[in-house]
């Protein structure tokens, strides 16, 4: 019994209290110079996670050892849930997830104070972590007296509610790990941003030490919208991926302003300049972030009953946003002026810099339309008292015409030179480019129908081959022998090759999007052995069976799909009946074959005049795994960028300006 | 390119995709946003045909019928708000966690007829869920049933 929920509780108490030490001590150690308490500054960050990893390991205990007295368990799990979900279950919920939530925020603190050893100057380590420390005391004091998942019933009941059956499926249990390592990584480029408007300094230097951050918070939330729209597709088996959900539209939107951002810091790292601009972005992506968590996640957004239901959480979390998000502006609005533009903003429109600050402008006003979009109905419902709600083709019509140049200017940016570019040379680089994609936009308008897609998917192959040849023309292909170009795409820098991949995962993605909307889907009742046809394949009905899952019993069909009589995949949609929650759900199957995915489910049974019949719903979802390996391909491309070893040229010079004394004096 | 031209190239641009941007909104905001009806609503002050909404109640139970015998399932139930109710006209799969006495909301658009054809039936959540559109257009038409609990405002 030692990792009792009692433990759990006092660890987050206790991580509570360093907390807030942590976001005071450099405070008060940069005023009277005190290294002491700098330099247990970093201690505490230490302590700090070690305190809620205790607290996390007790919750996860309780839910493995079926501890019903803690109601977040009672409420959530159930003795037949399978172990994996008894974990993962552990940060389904509300409370648990703002632990998971704090958990992050005090590991991002740790990784901090390590890699930033040696690295960073003193003084805007110390305020970085105090920073962190700040926003972790708040949320961890919001999860103590608000949703405190340590919080026991009596009496015990025997079994726990059980999850949403619809929540147990692996994809979904690490998940939101993965996303709110996104949300909560962006709260460092944030810390970095407040202490450098607390310096009132920032350079070059600062620019680089932000992106990584940037990157790293940037990878972790793309691969968790992308995981999260995985499970839409796979799980809810309504055939689609994105549903412009507020919940959905919560993590967009700091995903659009954090890729603004690690553009713009390029521009802070290598031209010195567009400063004020990124530490707004990173301000305004880590207020999106949280507004995005704690606002969507408790409900407030989607129903302004939910403040009714629980005021104190209601308040406590505007409180804690407008802390957060109005301190950092008015600090902002104070600040900032000090903050001199070495360089002049106004550069060549026709530049590499010019194109990022094109790409920064599509990107946040992308982002205002999706904020609009998903902030309209809740406001006028306020307002007007009238329920409306903005979808698909709300979005559609006002996100696609901003993307197109964002995805034309995306082909040309990386082969600009900084400063200055001419049009002419430009031209002359693009006319290949241009010819192959009209080639392919040719070839494409016979499988797509619809001018839109069309253009869609002809921007997508823009993207892919402009980035190829830019590549290629890097590494002089084709125009010198062909071992130099091996020895020169060796001596490329690694954030060249990172960018081009990055970019060819956008255009893989776009293309599966525009592919997606020639999607066909067929509603049928087919009774055992019939054959329907849709898309070119045959799509038969073998069989039907029985089979016991963990805590469920399931209805699995046998479906062949044959394409001229070649067997192509066999499917196993299925029906799950969970009896601890009475409900039956639908478990989709797919095959996923290189250019389409083959995607069944299993509805219910009727039986006629002693024939049995079974109603299915039968997709062909053309390139659809391409829109998740794209963002995969993403990540990939960013992490690769990632590690060029320029990353690595500044560690030199800061560690002279971190031996140098006149650090804390400067203050 | 003078400082003066590359100020007003910027301001151009800037100006060139935040107008997009609005009028995007605008433009899509008067064809393109979903209202949220109730059937009461459809029967007293009809629609216009194309204009697709929301409608949200409860299904009436033993109202599900199939129509049988069809390539694709069409299923007919009846939606009410208490006050009136609508036949719904749906061909596809009905959401596992659709139930006959529980609460639905349905997009598509009306017909002449007073009938509803859907293209989507929406139920994403558990059995105890109920949308908040639909208890609220159940409370306001005083046809909030205690069978069900508590007003919703009171549920989490």
């Amino acid at each position: 019994m030692f990792f009792s929920p009692e433990l759990g509780h006092y660890a987050l108490a206790l991580a509570c209290i360093i907390a807030t030490a942590q976001g005071i001590f450099p405070f008060i150690g940069l005023y009277y110079r005190n290294s002491l308490l700098i330099n247990l500054t970093y201690r505490l960050a230490y302590g700090q996670c070690i305190a809620l990893s205790v607290s996390f390991l007790c919750l996860i205990y309780a839910a493995v050892t079926n501890d019903f007295s803690v109601e977040n368990i009672a409420m959530n799990s159930a003795v037949s849930k399978p172990l994996l979900y008894k974990i993962t279950g552990v940060w389904g919920n509300h409370e648990g997830s703002i632990l998971l939530w704090a958990f992050i925020l005090s590991l991002c603190g740790t990784v901090v104070s390590l890699f930033g050893r040696h690295s960073l100057p003193t003084s805007l380590k110390a305020r970085v972590i105090a920073i962190l420390g700040l926003i972790a005391a708040g949320f961890e004091l919001f999860c103590l007296t608000t949703s405190n998942p340590f919080m026991r019933i009596f009496p015990a009941p025997w079994d726990g509610q059980g999850m949403n059956p619809l929540l147990q499926d692996p994809g979904l249990a690490f998940h939101p790990p993965i996303l709110y390592a996104g949300y909560v990584g962006f709260a460092v480029p944030f810390a970095f941003a407040i202490a450098a408007l607390l310096e009132g300094h920032v350079d070059a230097a600062w620019g680089q030490w932000v992106r990584p951050w940037a990157i790293t918070a940037w990878c972790f939330l793309t691969c968790g919208i992308a995981a999260g729209s995985w499970w839409s597709y796979y799980v809810l088996g309504w055939g689609g991926y994105w549903f412009w959900d507020p919940v959905e539209n919560a993590s967009l939107i700091p995903w659009l302003t954090g890729t603004a951002l690690i553009h713009s810091a390029i521009v802070v790292e290598k031209r010195n300049t567009l400063k004020i601009w990124t530490i707004l972005l990173s301000i305004g992506t880590f207020s999106f972030s949280l507004s995005g968590t704690f606002l969507v996640r408790s409900g407030i957004l989607n129903s302004v009953h939910a403040f009714a239901n629980d005021p104190a959480r209601g308040i406590f979390i505007l409180g804690l946003l407008g802390i957060v998000i109005g301190g950092s502006l008015l600090l902002f609005a104070y600040r900032a002026p000090l903050l001199t533009e070495t360089n002049s903003t106004l550069f060549e429109p026709l530049s590499r810099e010019g194109m990022l600050l094109l790409n920064n402008i599509l990107l946040c006003s992308l982002c205002a339309v999706v904020l609009t979009g998903t902030l309209y109905p809740p406001f006028m419902a306020i307002l007007t008292g009238q329920t409306i709600s903005v979808g698909k083709p709300f979005f559609d019509a006002t996100t696609i015409p901003l993307a197109i140049p964002l995805f034309i200017a995306m082909g040309i940016g990386p082969m600009l030179p900084w400063k200055r570019a001419h049009l002419w040379p430009l031209l002359n680089k693009l006319w290949f480019v241009i010819a192959l994609t009209a080639i392919a936009a040719l070839i494409a308008s016979h499988k797509f129908y619809g001018l839109l897609p069309l253009v869609c998917a002809t921007i997508a192959i823009w993207i892919i081959i402009a980035s190829l040849s830019d590549i290629a023309q890097r590494v002089a292909l084709l125009r010198a022998p062909f071992l130099t170009s091996i020895n020169r795409a060796c001596a490329l820098p690694r954030s060249v090759i990172g960018v081009a991949i990055a970019h060819i995962g956008v255009g893989i993605t776009v293309l599966g999007i525009s592919a997606m909307s020639q999607a066909q889907h067929l509603i049928v009742e087919m009774p055992i052995g019939t054959t329907k046809h849709l898309a070119g394949y045959d799509w038969t009905l073998t069989g039907i069976a029985k089979k016991p899952g963990p805590n469920y019993m399931a209805l699995v069909a046998t479906l062949e799909v044959r394409n001229n009589g070649k067997l192509i995949a066999t499917l196993h949609p299925a029906r799950r009946h969970f009896n601890t929650q009475n409900q039956t759900i639908a478990h989709v199957s797919i095959a996923s074959l290189p250019f389409a995915d083959l995607y069944s489910v299993l509805g219910k049974q009727r039986t006629i005049d002693h024939t049995t019949t079974y109603v299915l719903k039968l997709h062909y979802n053309p390139l659809a795994s391409w829109i998740w390996g794209g963002a995969l391909i993403m990540v990939i491309g960013s992490a690769f960028s990632f590690s060029d070893r320029r990353n690595n040229h500044f560690r030199h010079i800061l560690h002279r300006q971190h031996l140098s004394p006149s650090v804390i004096e400067a203050l | 390119m003078t400082r003066k031209i590359r100020r007003l190239w910027f301001v151009v641009i800037f100006i060139a995709c935040f107008g997009t941007a609005i009028g995007l909104i605008l433009r899509a905001f008067s064809s393109d946003i979903v209202f949220f009806v109730t059937p009461s609503q459809i029967v007293f002050s009809p629609l216009s045909y194309h204009r697709v909404v929301k409608l949200g109640g409860m299904v009436v139970a033993g109202s599900v019928h199939w129509k049988k015998h069809t390539e694709t399932p069409t299923v007919t139930f009846d939606v009410t708000d208490g006050l009136k109710a609508i036949t719904v006209i749906y061909r596809g799969i009905l959401p596992d966690l659709f139930r006959e006495g529980q609460s639905v909301v349905v997009i598509g658009t009306t017909t002449p007829q007073h009938t509803f054809i859907a293209s989507e039936v929406l139920a994403k959540h558990d059995e105890t869920y109920m949308p908040k559109e639909v208890a609220d257009a159940l409370r306001k038409s005083g046809k909030w049933d205690p069978r069900f609990g508590p007003p919703p405002s009171d549920i989490r």
